[in-house]
């Protein structure tokens, strides 16, 4: 039974790395309307950044907020700049895009800091060693990764549902007309949508390094697809959804790791293979997503 | 035959005797070679693949490599079993045919955008599929599968061959073996594209409300269109293998379902003419980039920049020029007079 | 005394259809003003060219500034509401959420406002929580005006507020706008299908044919024109 749940309490903290990612993914896509492919590639380049502001003398933590700072802009920036010309298009104008920047961001992450091997971070943002809580053994770092994850996400629930820019931003996503007469610059609220998702990219990225050192460029490539299964569980409107489903898929995956020598189905070599049958089987039988959106009108 | 037929037919005579001047003499020039130019003849088949499935048909494909890993892999698993190299192409065609057809029944009920999902996660799961313990027996598992030395492979993979009478190297003999296959599979596209089925994959990409209702029928041509597809993809795959002489998981990574898209966007969706282009594209920048930086990353930073350049400048979207690559150059050129 | 919202020659199109072709009007301070016609007359366009909705050419003044083909955000914030057809609300918020963003401009006022609005549809503040969408059409009509008040605009623009409503509903719409335009001076462009109940609601009148201003004058003259009366008010 330790065991069980000492492998739970990994699980959620792999699964909160996939439900940030997820979250991002969704964020996004409510606002315009696009699926971004490179939201694991963004989050890898991003944390290439942090590790050379580390390797300048930035503190990591320092490092970690700054790189946030970047990563919000940037992904302000792509939007405005990038992202724009393809809202309200035909899908594949945005999948071929977002399928460009996830190829140009990987070549980037290899091209400015080759494929060299690098731990990072030199200094671990959180102790490797463990409690002991009633005999189950809970390691700090999966604590402490659990724990920002769901401090952001408190903070941004708090933003969407109670401030007035979480309003506007709700509101330019799901009506960019009607916002635009109320007065709501949309143009800004779709880039800070993006802005906000790189952000937590970045979030996850980080972890993600931390979680699995050394600092590989190809480090997010499965996350992604964990990311979009959790995505689509959830519907790709719902943002609980995608955290419910990040957490679940991290749980499950981690258990079909550790009792997988008991199945002998070599399961843990097929899970990604998993992900993908889960996406398929979700998108078939439910679209919507298991936890989407009721939206009730009267006719 | 009016003057636009025959304008047209000589139009396309003519990009054909070029093409096929420019792969006579392509090997000979040390800058192209036998190996990438065989290479090229492989992206050149995929491309064309997905161009049935994503450009004419509009079905979001961004599985090819997954596709080309199931023709390759048959064909590896048939050498190693006793089958002549040659003869196991078609029938990795028809190996990758079945499922790419498979894939095209759940496809039907998947939007543009999930359905590029469903294919992107094919792509990058494919290779732990392929390395997958229960399959080994077919895989090999993570192993690869080495057909240098088998008596079943043209020159046992390394030996001068020997064709009617004529003797060349081995990459030679595969690298005309390539673009023989490619140009034949080309022509078939061509006819099949200009034809009735072509005529109705358009019609289902461009309205499938229209094209219900003037007895198309939706289902049938777009499970076609995706084992046609595959069945493309498995050929490249085959030959890909062949050319190599062995066949593991890393040989068709998510990467090459990328680069063939790459490949496909620059050729244009939907158009036939530009994919030598396209592979010559892909075949080529790693090479040409060579002179930026040795990095590994540059090509791939060309790759996605050029996609996005693309995309961003044409304000009709690559569904714009879906349609309008869809009139041949010539019709254009005809009708302003 | 300069008109608050002048209009002079306006045009716009739709890619290759011209829907407006030089559409001069003017709405004064506290007036009420209607524009009539049929179907593709060009009616909604007008409020959409006047948001900045659509492209325009022209002149589209507002309190003296130049406002032709400003975004819709800076037209808001010069002091026009916009309650587009269709009501444009926020069906998945809520009626709150609604109003709150009707009160996006207003730094800081927007108790103030809420109280004013509530003021004129007291049921608002009863169904704060319930999502818009599950409103009725009438209901949904009046959340739309109440959250185009909640930034005190000096003129709002209607769009077809009457359009599938009952009868009562309508009646009550149209004697708050009365109401409002009496008790607060705020001017009103209002299209509307109905013309007799536009032309008693408002004190001027256009009515626009094909993308131009085909008949113009004091409402009360209007309904007595034998043309306005066979085609638009149908004796």
């Amino acid at each position: 039974m330790t065991d069980f749940l000492q492998q739970v309490v990994a699980g959620l903290s792999s699964g909160s790395i996939y439900a940030l990612l997820a979250l991002g993914i969704v964020i996004i896509y409510r606002s315009t309307g696009v699926v971004n492919f490179a939201q694991g590639e963004m989050a890898t380049f991003t944390t290439f950044i942090a590790w050379t502001l580390v390797d300048h003398g930035v503190g990591y933590w320092g490092a970690f907020g700054l790189t946030i700072l970047i990563a919000l802009a940037g992904g302000f920036l792509l939007e405005r700049i990038v992202v724009r010309p393809v809202e309200g298009k035909p899908v594949i104008n945005g999948v071929i895009l977002t399928i460009g920047l996830f190829i140009l961001f990987g070549g980037l992450s290899n091209w400015i800091w080759k494929a060299e091997v690098r731990s990072f971070p030199p200094s671990r943002p959180f102790p490797t060693s463990a409690w002991n809580l009633g005999g189950v053994a809970v390691s700090k770092q999966d604590a402490g990764i659990l724990a920002v994850t769901l401090v952001l996400m408190v903070l941004l629930w708090l933003l969407f549902r109670y401030t007035k820019l979480g309003l506007a931003l709700r509101a330019s996503a799901l009506n960019p007309t009607a916002s635009r007469l109320v007065g709501i610059r949309v143009g800004w609220m779709l880039g800070l949508g993006w802005g906000l998702a790189a952000a937590i990219g970045a979030v996850a990225g980080l972890f993600t390094a931390a979680a699995a050192p050394p600092l590989d460029p190809n480090m997010m490539r499965p996350v992604l697809i964990y990311a979009f299964a959790a995505a689509v569980v959830g519907g790709l409107e719902s943002p609980i959804g995608a955290v419910v489903g990040g957490l679940v898929i991290g749980v499950v995956l981690n258990l079909i790791s550790t009792y997988d020598t008991h199945l002998h189905l070599d399961l843990d070599r097929v899970r990604l293979p998993l992900a993908l049958a889960l996406i398929l089987i979700v998108l078939l039988a439910r679209p919507t997503g298991l936890f989407g959106r009721q939206v009730v009108r009267r006719v | 035959m009016s003057r636009l037929a025959v304008a047209r037919t000589i139009a396309a005579a003519l990009a054909f005797a070029a093409s096929i001047a420019f792969i006579l003499i392509a090997p000979h020039w040390d800058k192209v070679g036998d190996i990438k130019g065989a290479q090229m003849g492989t992206y050149f088949i995929a491309i064309v693949g997905l161009n049935i499935v994503t450009g004419y048909t509009g079905q979001i494909s961004l599985a090819q490599g997954a596709f080309m890993a199931i023709g390759g892999y048959t064909t590896a698993f048939l050498v190693t079993h006793g089958v002549r190299d040659l003869w196991t192409i078609p029938v990795a065609a028809l190996v990758a045919g079945v499922f790419g057809f498979l894939l095209g029944i759940p496809a039907l009920r998947l939007s543009g955008l999930y359905l590029a999902l469903v294919t992107f996660g094919l792509a990058v799961a494919m290779p732990d599929l392929i390395a997958w313990d229960k399959l080994s027996s077919v895989t090999k598992g993570g192993q690869s599968i080495q057909l240098f030395g088998s008596k079943h492979l043209l020159g046992q993979g390394f030996n001068d061959v020997t064709v009617l009478g004529h003797t060349t190297s081995f990459n030679r003999a595969v690298y005309y073996l390539t673009w023989a296959i490619a140009l034949v599979l080309f022509l078939v596209a061509w006819l099949l594209l200009r034809g009735g089925p072509g005529r109705a994959f358009r019609a289902v990409r461009d309205s499938e409300v229209a094209a219900a209702s003037s007895g198309v029928h939706i289902a049938a041509h777009k499970t076609l269109a995706f084992a046609i597809g595959a069945a493309y993809a498995g050929v490249a795959g085959s030959l890909l293998v062949i050319a190599v002489a062995f066949a593991d998981p890393q040989s068709f990574p998510a990467k090459l379902s990328l680069t063939i898209l790459v490949g496909a966007v620059i050729a244009g969706l939907g158009s036939m003419w530009g994919v030598l282009l396209g592979a010559a594209f892909v075949e080529f920048l790693p090479v040409v980039s060579v002179h930026i930086s040795k990095s590994q990353g540059v090509p791939d930073a060309i790759y996605g920049a050029a996609l996005i350049l693309i995309v961003l400048l044409l304000p009709a979207g690559v569904a714009g020029l879906l349609k309008r690559a869809a009139s041949p150059l010539t019709t254009r050129l005809y009708t302003r007079s | 005394m300069a008109p608050l919202l002048e209009l002079e020659d306006v045009r716009a199109r739709y890619g290759s259809v011209q829907a407006l072709d030089g559409v001069s009007l003017s709405v004064g301070e506290g007036e009420v003003v209607a524009v009539l016609g049929g179907n593709g007359a060009g009616k909604t366009t007008t409020l959409r060219a006047i948001s900045g909705l659509v492209t325009t050419s022209g002149d589209v003044r507002f309190a003296g500034e130049r406002i032709t083909r400003a975004p819709p955000e800076r037209v808001a914030r010069a002091g026009i509401a916009h309650v587009p057809e269709g009501r444009g609300i926020f069906e998945e918020l809520s009626v709150d959420e609604n109003l709150r963003l009707g009160a996006y401009l207003r730094r800081g006022g927007f108790s103030e406002s809420y109280e004013r609005v509530c003021g004129h549809f007291p049921w608002l503040e009863r169904r704060g929580a319930q999502q818009a969408g599950t409103l009725s059409g009438g209901e949904q009509q009046m959340l739309a005006i109440a959250r185009a008040l909640m930034s005190k605009p000096r003129l709002l623009l209607l769009d077809e507020p009457s359009l599938g409503l009952a009868p009562i509903v309508v009646r009550e719409i149209f004697r708050i706008i009365g109401d409002l335009n009496e008790k607060e001076g705020l001017a009103v462009l209002v299209v509307e299908q109905n013309a007799t109940l536009a032309l008693r609601s408002s004190s001027r009148a256009y009515v626009l044919e094909v993308g131009h201003v085909a008949l113009e004058g004091p409402s009360s003259e209007l309904a007595e024109n034998e043309s306005v009366r066979k085609s638009y008010l149908g004796y």
